[in-house]
């Protein structure tokens, strides 16, 4: 007998829960990809909420695909904090200038209060829009910047690891406040109507800070952080390599890990099931120039590879697919997931 | 010469731990034994050249890149006179930021390539194209190096080099960055001359492009 078919949310669960659902879930990490369906600036398209709405629901008709993405862009929380914004046609907007100019000023910052925030009123709204249309049908992603990662925004990359090296003080300080920037702002979205949160943490990936130093810094605020959010989380290393924090990860309770091109499918598979459920791993800036052909043959690489037991939600590696992804390889991955994604498996499949 | 591999051995640990003191205390040893800047310039070269590699090999973090680079700028301006190694000056190499702000991978790169002794023109971050090329003409580059973090800004090195080539100039251009890191194809695609995966490849390309 035919299994029946899954709602989105019945579907991601079973995943999470390292059983294998109807199909694949996929995560078409759709962001600034609605100003390109609602055919505006990315700077209009994110003025308003409900423009927002209205392309989440229709892209997720279109695409077939298992989520409903409430992120609107990272310096979103440094323009909460009173900094500016470079808006750019095509692409992801950007942070200027930095927030904290000097370390001395860490001290005495004061970060806002999430619901009084006119920034982040408009994601909460977005979120609470969504829930009401498809109530427990389609699951939410909210977004975070983690604490150890927020702040290569706030200073700049460089004065940042600066910081990180040689002032461990300022550094404690300014993890502490925003660990609790972070966790207000993850509940408010989970209160909104967000299903999980995913936390995005580039920093903790040894390609950018090696382990050791990780271990020692960034990672007890993570899991400080993570267990004060009141809902399922996925810690997610935006393309960054994840394999020798993989364990680690696993253990600050996240439900799911987020999970690099870079990284070796069989090897991760290994390491983390049936712990963590996977998420990743389509390479976002080559799916620019693929074909339908190559799309195809990715998607099913990853299925075979991961897909087994359950544990997989297919998407990208970094959290947003680039504009200039064009929409036939989106519709081809999502083709291919219906065609190679059905449980159970068939690695014969042509 | 087991001397100064010992050195750089331990050199390259001190910067691995990020213990500029510790690093401060070896090359100051290694000036008064032997009295001799370009032994302390090799030390620096090869330690930083090893700590690079083992970035792109994923052994190395890129923090343990970029602080080394921080420490050994420090020191090298405290213990080494301005002009104790003679630049190289030809060819006439210049850097810049297309479009973003996000200056870190440039200032790897051009500390690299100071470490190999290339002295080099800093255009600054987020410049268009026009203003790119317009600087690259006025100061009669040789070499332009591009980074960008952003894929918009990448592919804009197309509209670099098509504006070069109206101009009648036969520039060449090398790229880097995070989007060419992780899409090999994206410096040919755009048409770079070359494009490099780490900031250490900037040495052996600028000697590989200016050469055909
Ligand atoms: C850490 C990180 C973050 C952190 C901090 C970012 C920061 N630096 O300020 C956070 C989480 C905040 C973040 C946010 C965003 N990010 Co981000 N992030 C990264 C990550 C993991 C590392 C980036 C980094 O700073 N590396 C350090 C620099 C120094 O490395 P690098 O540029 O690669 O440079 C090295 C080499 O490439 C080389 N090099 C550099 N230049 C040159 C030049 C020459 C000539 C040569 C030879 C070599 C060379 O030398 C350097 C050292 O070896 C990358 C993915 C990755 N795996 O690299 C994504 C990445 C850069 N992010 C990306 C994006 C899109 C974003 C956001 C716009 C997302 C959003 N929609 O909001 C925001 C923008 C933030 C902002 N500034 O407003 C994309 C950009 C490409 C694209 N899709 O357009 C990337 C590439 C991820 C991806 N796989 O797509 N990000």
């Amino acid at each position: 007998m035919k299994a029946r078919t899954m709602t989105s949310f019945e579907r991601v669960t079973t995943a999470l829960n390292q059983r294998e659902p109807d199909q694949v879930p996929l995560f078409l990490f759709l962001s600034l990809y609605g100003a390109k369906e609602m055919g505006m600036s990315v700077q209009k398209y994110f003025s308003q909420p409900d423009h927002v709405v209205t392309a989440q629901l229709k892209m997720k008709a279109k695409y077939r695909h298992d989520c409903l993405y409430a992120f609107f862009y990272a310096a979103i929380e440094i323009e909460a904090m009173g900094g500016e914004v470079v808006y750019t046609d095509c692409g992801p907007p950007n942070t200027g200038q930095p927030v904290i100019k000097s370390s001395s000023k860490i001290k005495t910052l004061d970060l806002p209060r999430v619901r009084t925030n006119r920034c982040l009123i408009r994601v909460l709204e977005v979120i609470q829009q969504l829930k009401a249309k498809v109530g427990t049908g389609d699951p939410i992603i909210g977004v975070v910047m983690s604490p150890f990662s927020l702040a290569a925004l706030q200073l700049g990359l460089g004065k940042y690891l600066e910081l990180l090296y040689f002032d461990r003080h300022s550094f404690r300080t300014l993890m502490q406040k925003n660990s609790v920037f972070c966790i207000e702002w993850a509940n408010a979205q989970l209160e909104a109507g967000a299903d999980a949160i995913c936390y995005f943490n580039p920093l903790a990936s040894p390609d950018l800070i090696e382990r050791k130093t990780y271990l020692n810094t960034g990672y007890p605020i993570d899991k400080l952080t993570l267990s004060q959010i009141n809902g399922p989380t996925a810690m997610h290393l935006a393309s960054g390599m994840t394999l020798p924090v993989v364990k680690d990860i696993i253990d600050t309770g996240a439900a799911v890990l987020g999970f690099s091109s870079q990284d070796d499918l069989d090897q991760i598979k290994q390491e983390t099931y049936p712990n963590i459920c996977l998420l990743g791993n389509l390479n976002g800036l080559e799916m620019v120039h693929w074909n339908t052909d190559q799309a195809r043959q990715q998607v099913r690489l990853i299925i075979d590879k991961v897909g087994p037991g359950g544990s997989l939600i297919l998407a990208d590696n970094h959290g947003e697919i680039p504009w200039q992804v064009p929409e036939k390889i989106l519709l081809a991955i999502s083709e291919a997931v219906q065609h190679y994604g059905r449980y159970p498996l068939d690695g014969n499949k042509k | 010469m087991n001397k100064i591999r010992a050195s750089i051995k331990e050199f390259t640990h001190a910067l691995l731990q990020i213990n500029r003191t510790e690093a401060a205390r070896i090359l100051n040893r290694c000036y008064k034994s032997e009295n001799d800047f370009c032994q302390l310039e090799q030390i620096i070269r090869e330690s930083l050249d090893h700590i690079g590699t083992g970035w792109e090999k994923g052994i190395f973090s890129l923090a343990q890149v970029y602080m080394s680079g921080v420490i050994c700028e420090q020191l090298v301006d405290s213990y080494l006179p301005q002009a104790a190694v003679g630049p190289k000056t030809a060819p006439k190499i210049a850097i810049g930021v297309l479009e973003d702000y996000h200056s870190l991978g440039k200032r790897i790169v051009s500390s690299v390539l100071r470490a190999a002794g290339y002295e080099l023109l800093d255009f600054g971050s987020g410049l268009s194209p026009e203003k790119i090329v317009t600087k690259t003409i006025e100061h009669q580059v040789d070499l332009l190096l591009i980074s960008t973090l952003m894929l918009p800004s990448a592919l804009k090195v197309a509209e670099v080099k098509q504006k070069l080539q109206h101009a009648g100039e036969k520039i060449k251009i090398i790229v880097g960055g995070a989007p060419f890191r992780l899409d090999p194809q994206l410096g040919q695609r755009v048409g770079a001359d070359a494009a490099g995966s780490t900031a250490f490849d900037a040495v052996s390309l600028i000697e590989k492009v200016y050469k055909t």
